[in-house]
């Protein structure tokens, strides 16, 4: 009990400190929404919109959290409020994850902003939510993991800021978002199939379009993969880092 | 085996050694301060003891519990004050206080009591709404103290506690922390202040370059200085004509004339002021005031660390900057 009181006030201080910020939730709308007006823009039918709505939703949720999370993090850590985080009578999993979960949270917000959008302009009575939901469930949460093992790499918050951009413009090209994977040059393919995202807008490409690649199962089973390896590939950098 | 115990604790970061072999014991409801430069080696102790560092070698038993293996555990009954306040800065006083509570464990309404008592007990009440980042220097210090020990700590690790602040709030932390031993609290503290070790400190050990010089209490650490009787006499005229006659009659003292209106009777053995007095009076000099000078712990430590105390201020000074 005493854990998750602990965990519960790190997620809310969290959301209230950051997340709920008038900047970040006007990022968390604009971003989306200038995306999706420029490439709404370019076409022309409601079959194109929908189309586009996995790589949209998939940017909205790569750009939000890996962002938010190596920032506030740095961000804690150069205050060192953070310290007050690894001194609590709390495992490092418990606390690692309280912070993951808000980055998740506001993911999955920037997700659905294109989608509202998208709604009225398309047909969306066709879509598998279910796979949807979960979609951008493991997109948020492999990548907050990428940017939390940008976090503890980074020093200082523009090193945070410089890391996840290294991160993710390529992943827009090479992760299938607007363009097809099979459509990328052979010896670039290896990349994308390197990087989780790939799995997370396949997906999302069968819950709204159903034009995937890969069956959603295997798809979700590499997530999971990713998402473990990640999650303990920080958590030993951590340990090693941040506990001299 | 006292409250903590330290055994053979030793950390390198690649050649340099920062903590050399340190062994030493606290008891229970004692205040026990670490007393030394900056890069002596304190700030690194208190994070190996805390679980904010890893020691290269050595054994730490806080309570009965290997801090080594087991810190979360340990970290459940200490209360950590840090050198640099770090509270959120975007949350005010309150907030920060209840989210330092809940990390604990502590259900809400108790925290938000908790909270209110000793935003009254730092006298910040009326700042209790106000942004972090909005407080002086001085009641940054308290909060951060406040949030160290909201949740009814058993043994309280403060790294330098007044650093940096006025002198009314160091006062005030001062008095606080006497007043935590008095409710049985266990202090371990780390100062750079000599004054301020030797007003609240039971025990004080020594640090330089990583190793603990020597420990005890003031009187025992007093003991290392060899002890000259010194007395300071305030007169009404200069006594530099009746010097020679002076020492003449009384052997076994040497004068001392630091300026034009005082001197310095100093002697190995305890000096007897009746008959100096009146031989000043026979020659017509008045004197108004007799002072026994002391050795001081500053003394003590320039004596046995071969550091001037002057580092230690001119450190001091660059801090508080």
């Amino acid at each position: 009990m005493d854990t998750l009181v602990a965990f519960w006030n790190i997620l809310r201080k969290d959301i209230e400190n950051y997340y709920l910020k008038p900047p970040n939730i006007s990022w968390g709308i604009i971003f989306p929404l200038s995306w999706a007006l420029m490439l709404f823009m370019r076409s022309q039918q409601a079959v194109e919109i929908i189309e586009i709505l996995p790589g949209l939703m998939a940017m909205s949720v790569l750009f939000g959290t890996t962002s938010m999370l190596a920032v506030t993090i740095t961000f804690e850590r150069k205050g060192h409020s953070f310290d007050r985080l690894l001194l609590a009578p709390i495992s490092l999993k418990v606390m690692v994850l309280a912070k993951i979960i808000g980055s998740v949270l506001f993911g999955i917000f920037n997700a659905f902003v294109p989608i509202i959008f998208g709604a009225f302009l398309s047909d969306l009575s066709d879509v598998n939510w279910g796979f949807v939901f979960i979609g951008v469930l493991f997109i948020a949460f492999s990548s907050t993991l990428v940017g939390l093992v940008i976090a503890v790499s980074a020093k200082e918050i523009f090193e945070a800021q410089t890391y996840s951009n290294f991160f993710r413009f390529p992943m827009i090209f090479f992760c299938g978002l607007f363009f097809p994977v099979s459509t990328l040059p052979i010896f670039l393919r290896p990349l994308s199939y390197a990087l989780p995202l790939t799995y997370g807008v396949d997906i999302l490409h069968i819950a709204l379009v159903k034009s995937g690649t890969m069956s959603v199962w295997l798809d979700l089973l590499i997530l999971s993969v990713f998402s473990v390896l990640l999650f303990y590939i920080s958590m030993r950098n951590i340990q090693r880092k941040w506990i001299l | 085996m006292g409250l903590v115990d330290v055994k053979n604790l030793n950390k390198s970061y690649g050649e340099f050694k920062a903590v050399n072999d340190l062994s030493f014991q606290i008891d229970q409801g004692e205040i026990f301060g670490f007393l030394g430069p900056n890069g002596a080696g304190k700030t690194s102790t208190i994070n190996m003891m805390i679980g904010l560092s890893r020691p290269t070698s050595g054994h730490i038993m806080i309570d009965g519990i290997d801090a080594i293996k087991d810190i979360k555990k340990v970290q459940k009954i200490i209360g950590i004050i840090p050198d640099e306040n770090n509270l959120y800065d975007e949350m005010n006083g309150f907030d920060n206080l209840c989210f330092c509570a809940s990390l604990y464990g502590i259900r809400r309404k108790e925290r938000e009591k908790r909270a209110m008592e000793l935003l009254e007990l730092f006298d910040l009440t009326k700042a209790a709404k106000r942004p972090f980042k909005a407080y002086s220097k001085g009641m940054k210090r308290k909060l951060t103290i406040a949030a160290g020990i909201i949740h009814n700590p058993k043994i309280l690790f403060l790294d330098e506690p007044t650093t940096g602040i006025d002198v009314e709030s160091a006062r005030q932390i001062r008095e606080l922390i006497l007043n935590l031993k008095k409710q049985g609290k266990t202090i371990f503290i780390t100062t750079h202040y000599i004054e301020e070790a030797e007003r609240i400190c039971d025990r004080i050990a020594f640090i330089v370059n990583g190793k603990i010089v020597k420990v005890g209490t003031v009187t025992e650490l007093m003991e290392n200085v060899e002890h000259e009787h010194k007395i300071k006499l305030q007169l009404d005229s200069s006594i530099k004509y009746v010097k020679e006659e002076l020492e003449n009659k009384f052997v076994n003292c040497t004068v001392e004339i630091p300026d034009e209106n005082s001197c310095l009777i100093i002697s190995k053995e305890r000096i007897a002021l009746s008959p100096i007095l009146q031989l000043l009076d026979n020659k017509g000099i008045s004197v108004y005031e007799a002072k026994e000078i002391k050795p001081s712990l500053e003394d003590v430590f320039v004596k046995l660390t071969g550091i001037e105390a002057s580092k230690l201020k001119k450190e001091k000074e660059k801090v508080g900057k």
